[in-house]
């Protein structure tokens, strides 16, 4: 019922197709073939690929390019005008430095527990288990949650009068205000973060665990070698490719987190859960500050870090194979 | 009892427990409550009262107090249970509260005013489903248009990325032509661009284009999806060149052995694509956020949060409409979720 009118349709483009192909020959339907796909790809992302080092080089808050002015390095300097680059305090741009070292304190928090955690719901997943794939959908559930309804959920929970407050309740504690105060709103942050992705990057070490062979199990049982020395000495070796593509996605992922931080803290209490991507979108768009050039020069370095990132786990992906082929 | 013990811990293999099985059952106890619970006290929560909603201790169930109207007084009055100083219970309503003397009437005789210390009555409460926090939305609220933005945009920029990225495939899978490495490592490489590297010029490219505020400025820029074309590329690899050989003898066209030959040949591989695309734009949150500033744009997700930064937040519409949000995305768990485990399982993408 749905293919008859795609049918249909497609059967028209036939005869003016068939005359391309007589001009053009096999090479010039490629040719037709990859456009509109490129075509997107350049509008949209090649083109504000070089765009963008042109207006961190522009200032002023006009959007579009002829009606700014060309500042040179202008935008750069104010961002590295500091005087001491641990105390956004003594920045010219504070607000960027903050963002700087927010984002690397939760970096470096949040990838090392999600690791621990999806190592850990592997190795579970792994062994052997009644109903194992309905145990895998488990974790996989928030996964496909938006970011904004993962961002409500918790905001739901973690609010005054919320789930978690009567937990204390009951148990007789004093209540906390987890938004409110500094630390807690960090730590939601990344505990949110890590109950939104970690059944993602579960389900990849998953797939490399089961790619393990058994053999190699039961040949050591026979050795008697207990199942700590397994574990250190077969699992985490063949399982460390997979590890490292999970830990440099992990990288790359908290390096530009936004959307569920911002629902659920907006970046507060202060600026306290400020992270780069939300400090790209304020001065570029939503703050009455509005410089569209410092977001790009902002952009500009982020993307720098993630490039650095993506080539270090092609390396090492690189490194692996020659490694298999040996 | 040391035999019905023995019978409930025994084991397969007549081995004893070891501290891993406890830790595994503890592990996948706590992670299916942790994972379902809060999605679940969403929807239990969405169900319940401003008033219901602002209590504390909350109830598991919606709670509401029964009303009733009384002969003389405009407004309904609330019902209490009252433990009269006999030992009898009665059901009164109540007019007004002064300090901790409650004047209460029994509806069946409203002309006497009965005096009750407060102490002596409960509310009278019934389970009941505020199911107005669902309607209400729609009614009062443009709910409509938000979710028909959402599943225009959803289902659009779904088409047409199916027929690009199909196309681009097929191009790169089964033509030899210059440039093809080239165009392929083009497209592996800006699987490292996301959006927050080029936010700034692209909303100037879909400014100048006359696409701010348009739903099309939201779908355009996310439909040449990298993994799209990479995913049907590798599936389309594994279709013989055989098959093509013998179509061009027969005198078809090459648009016919890409619309008769490899899109149906390469239907799960699409499946898959058309699955993960419905979920990431019905998802889409700060692209939309940019381009569309005019209230009756907004899809779920701009609106959600839209709603959620209000001063005065109405709890009991977000939480209806955050469930309404999540109905599309949890069909697809419920139903689809294998697909998706085993295609990330398999290529790692997301």
């Amino acid at each position: 019922m749905l293919v008859a009118p795609v049918g249909w349709l497609a059967r028209l483009f036939d005869p003016p197709l068939r005359a391309l192909q007589r001009v053009g020959g096999y090479g010039g339907m490629a040719v037709f073939f990859l456009a509109p796909n490129m075509l997107v790809f350049g509008i949209f992302v090649l083109f504000p690929l070089v765009l963008n080092l042109v207006y961190s080089t522009t200032g002023g808050a006009a959007l579009f390019l002829g009606d700014r002015s060309f500042v040179g390095l202008a935008q750069y300097e104010r961002l590295f005008d500091c005087s001491n680059y641990l105390d956004p305090k003594s920045c010219a741009e504070d607000l960027f430095w903050t963002a700087v070292w927010n984002t690397a304190g939760f970096v470096v928090v949040q990838v090392v527990l999600m690791v621990v955690v999806a190592l850990v719901t592997a190795l579970v997943l792994n062994r052997e288990l009644k109903a194992r794939s309905f145990w895998r959908a488990v974790f996989f559930f928030p996964v496909l949650l938006s970011p904004v309804v993962v961002g409500l959920i918790w905001k739901w929970i973690l609010q005054r009068q919320g789930l978690l407050n009567l937990g204390l309740y009951e148990l007789g504690l004093t209540q906390v205000n987890w938004l409110i105060e500094r630390g807690w709103a960090f730590t939601a942050a990344v505990g949110v973060s890590i109950w939104a992705h970690v059944g993602f990057y579960a389900l990849i070490l998953l797939a490399g665990l089961q790619a393990i062979p058994k053999d190699l199990y039961e040949a050591a049982e026979m050795d008697g070698t207990r199942p700590a020395r397994m574990f250190w000495r077969i699992t985490l070796p063949l399982l460390m490719p997979n590890l490292i593509v999970v830990l440099v996605l992990v990288l790359i992922r908290s390096v530009q987190i936004f959307d569920e931080v911002y629902v659920l803290t907006g970046g507060g209490p202060g600026t306290a859960t400020l992270y780069l991507t939300q400090y790209i979108y304020e001065i570029g768009f939503a703050s009455h500050l509005r410089n569209p050039g410092l977001a790009s020069a902002a952009s500009i370095l982020m993307g720098g870090v993630l490039v650095v990132l993506t080539l270090l786990q092609l390396g090492i992906g690189r490194r692996n194979e020659a490694r298999g082929k040996k | 009892m040391s035999r019905a013990t023995e019978f409930v811990f025994r084991r397969r293999g007549g081995r004893g427990w070891h501290w891993t099985d406890l830790f595994t059952w503890f592990w996948l106890v706590a992670g299916f409550v942790l994972m379902f619970g809060p999605a679940i006290w969403l929807v239990n929560s969405s169900f319940k009262t401003p008033a219901a909603l602002a209590e504390f201790p909350p109830t598991i169930l919606p709670y509401v107090t029964a009303e009733v109207t009384v002969e003389g007084y405009d407004k309904p009055l609330q019902l209490f249970e009252v433990t009269l100083e006999d030992g009898s219970v009665r059901v009164f309503a109540e007019v007004r509260r002064v300090g901790t003397v409650a004047q209460m009437v029994d509806p069946a005789n409203p002309a006497e005013i009965i005096r009750v210390n407060i102490k002596d009555r409960t509310p009278v409460r019934t389970v009941s489903f505020a199911t107005e926090n669902y309607v209400q939305p729609f009614l009062a609220f443009d709910m409509f248009r938000y979710l028909s933005n959402s599943v225009f945009v959803t289902v659009m920029a779904t088409i047409i990325t199916l027929i690009t990225n199909s196309m681009a495939a097929f191009a790169l899978s089964k033509y030899n032509f210059r440039g093809r490495a080239t165009v392929m490592v083009l497209i592996v490489a800006t699987l490292m661009i996301p959006l927050s590297v080029i936010l700034v010029p692209l909303y100037s490219v879909i400014a100048g284009m006359g696409l701010f505020n348009s739903l099309w400025g939201v779908i355009l820029p996310t439909v040449a999806t990298p993994t799209g074309v990479f995913m049907l590329r590798q599936y389309m690899l594994t279709i013989p060149d055989e098959l093509i050989d013998a179509a061009r003898m027969d005198k078809a066209s090459e648009w016919q052995i890409y619309w008769r030959i490899i899109l149906p040949l390469t239907a799960p591989a699409l499946a898959v694509l058309a699955i993960f695309s419905v979920v990431w734009r019905w998802n889409d949150f700060l692209w939309p956020l940019i381009v569309l500033s005019r209230r009756e744009l907004y899809t779920l997700q701009v609106a959600l949060n839209t709603y959620a930064g209000e001063t005065n937040v109405q709890w009991h519409f977000l939480l209806a409409m955050t469930v309404i949000t999540m109905i599309p995305v949890v069909l697809v768990f419920v139903f689809l979720q294998r697909f998706i485990t085993t295609g990330i399982a398999g290529a790692g993408l997301k």
